[in-house]
């Protein structure tokens, strides 16, 4: 019998479900000592919540945020890989920009919000471009480094088969990058959702972001939590379902 | 020097230039001459590190020799060529895991823009030939070492290359498919009539196969010691009293060489 115990114990820790009911039981004992303003409890965040649910602003906000991550992602993506794959492929493009690239991949995209906003002006078009920039530079830097971690015999296979150095680019380099290009599509998507949020909050009227930032004015701390919740789900979901197309369709590739 | 050679080697050295201050420049390969006929298997036998895979990625192309020639079919090679097939001991880097096996033999013929009806004449013909029909839409994750050795075979076969460069391809085989191997690789020589060159470290191996075994000594400055010609049909036994001399005779180079 204590086996049977320990085996259920051990798959609640496994699911998760051990540190959830931890998590409901700390936040429900500090609610208790806070008034709803400060703390709102789990049952009255899951109320607000309901409300927000109901009348449809929050899936309108949802909907409208991963709109914006998903255009500026797209473009960001479309843009990095090529630019990735010449600077591995081609020292003179590397000498180039990489230290461009070194400069500006430690200012956050929310640094650049301000003047984003002045170029682009105040509509998607600002938001967007946070996202691509927030989205290019990982992608780049992985997709560098899967260039850069090709096989050397993979490269000789082609040459002794008969390959031109273009016929090898297509036919080795891009295939054989796929995973670390995929890597840096992941980290591109989280950075796009940290981005995004802070853009919203300081620059938008709609989006989870300024669903949490407004929430304050109105004193709905229980919007702010539903808010960070939302953020935390759509986020681990969406990362869950890229995995998921990477693990299906680009298995041969060594997706994993 | 032979006249229908379709490999020669002329003067053939290598020196690695020094790593620091300190270190001298290091001699790997010193004056290398050898002829090798169109249609030969030639082995060539050395201990570890004693630069025989050097000397083979200099015929292949891929390392720059420091002094002499290489000259194949009468001209002196200039990089990796499609005459020169390469087969890589290591298998797993050296054949594409995102396509099929059809679709790996099947590489330099596409790059050449044969049409299709061609291209899958041969492709299917050189799948046969190393007996890996059936197995034409598995990737490479679902094939054995053994399997993954016959699609490298295969793939240069396809592409027309007249000369096999073998670097120890059976090396990470158990001993049962090495042997199994070794076989079909005669067996594909004999049918196709390549030029087949083949190193390894294996003793028993390089009598097993080889019609010409060319003895490299100890690295630094190796030097081939001698090529001794092995005349015995296939499938050999190496108990037979004549290559079990010549096993002897071999091992004696290797004894001296090495002071054992």
């Amino acid at each position: 019998m204590p086996n049977v115990k320990k085996d259920i114990f051990h798959l609640l820790t496994k699911k998760g479900i051990v540190t959830l009911g931890l998590l409901l039981l700390i936040w429900q004992t500090a609610a208790m000592f806070n008034s709803p303003d400060f703390l709102p409890n789990p049952l009255q965040t899951l109320k607000g919540g309901w409300e927000i649910i109901r009348n449809g602003v929050l899936f309108n906000y949802v909907f409208i945020s991963f709109m914006r991550i998903f255009v500026g992602w797209s473009i960001g993506i479309m843009l990095a890989i090529p630019v990735g794959l010449l600077i591995g492929q081609f020292v003179i493009v590397r000498e180039i920009f990489e230290p461009f690239i070194n400069f500006f991949r430690f200012v956050p995209a929310i640094g650049f919000l301000t003047l984003f906003l002045m170029w682009f002006g105040v509509e998607e078009e600002s938001k967007i471009a946070i996202i691509v920039y927030a989205t290019v530079f990982p992608v780049i830097i992985n997709t560098i480094a899967g260039v850069a971690g090709i096989s050397v015999i993979k490269l000789q296979v082609a040459q002794s088969q008969g390959a031109s150095p273009f016929q090898i680019f297509c036919t080795v380099t891009v295939p054989a990058s796929v995973p670390y290009i995929f890597t840096g599509v992941r980290l591109g998507l989280s950075g796009a959702i940290v981005s995004i949020v802070a853009a919203e909050m300081l620059a938008a009227q709609s989006g989870i972001g300024y669903l949490i930032y407004t929430s304050r004015l109105y004193f709905r701390t229980d919007w702010i939590f539903i808010g960070i919740l939302t953020l935390g789900l759509s986020g681990y979901f969406s990362d869950r379902l890229l995995r998921f197309f990477g693990r299906t369709l680009l298995r041969r590739y060594g997706v994993k | 020097m032979e006249v229908d050679a379709i490999i020669r080697i002329e003067h053939l050295s290598k020196t690695f230039a020094p790593l620091g201050k300190n270190d001298k420049e290091q001699c790997v390969l010193n004056d290398i001459n050898l002829d090798i006929a169109k249609g030969e298997f030639h082995v060539f036998l050395g201990w570890s590190g004693c630069g025989k895979s050097t000397l083979l990625n200099i015929i292949a192309g891929f390392e720059k020799k420091s002094s002499g020639q290489i000259i194949v079919n009468g001209e002196s090679i200039k990089g990796p060529g499609r005459e020169r097939g390469v087969v890589f001991q290591n298998a797993d880097a050296a054949i594409f895991p995102w396509s099929t096996v059809w679709k790996n033999v099947e590489y330099g013929l596409r790059i050449r823009r044969m049409p299709k009806p061609q291209r899958d004449e041969i492709v299917k013909r050189c799948i046969d030939l190393v007996g890996l029909n059936s197995h034409e839409n598995k990737y490479p994750d679902e094939l054995s070492g053994g399997m993954k050795q016959r699609v490298q075979i295969a793939r240069s076969i396809a592409n027309d290359s007249e000369i096999l460069i073998m670097d120890e391809p059976f090396g990470a085989l158990d001993a049962q498919t090495r042997r199994l191997m070794q076989n079909e690789v005669i067996n594909i020589w004999e049918k196709t009539g390549k030029t087949i060159l083949f190193v390894t470290h294996d003793i028993n191996e390089a009598v097993y196969l080889g019609r010409k075994i060319s003895i490299i000594s100890r690295a630094p400055k190796a030097t081939i010691i001698e090529t001794i010609e092995v005349e015995a049909a296939y499938p050999r036994k190496l108990d037979n009293p004549r290559l079990a001399g010549i096993i002897r005779k071999i091992q004696g180079f290797f004894d001296s060489e090495y002071n054992i």
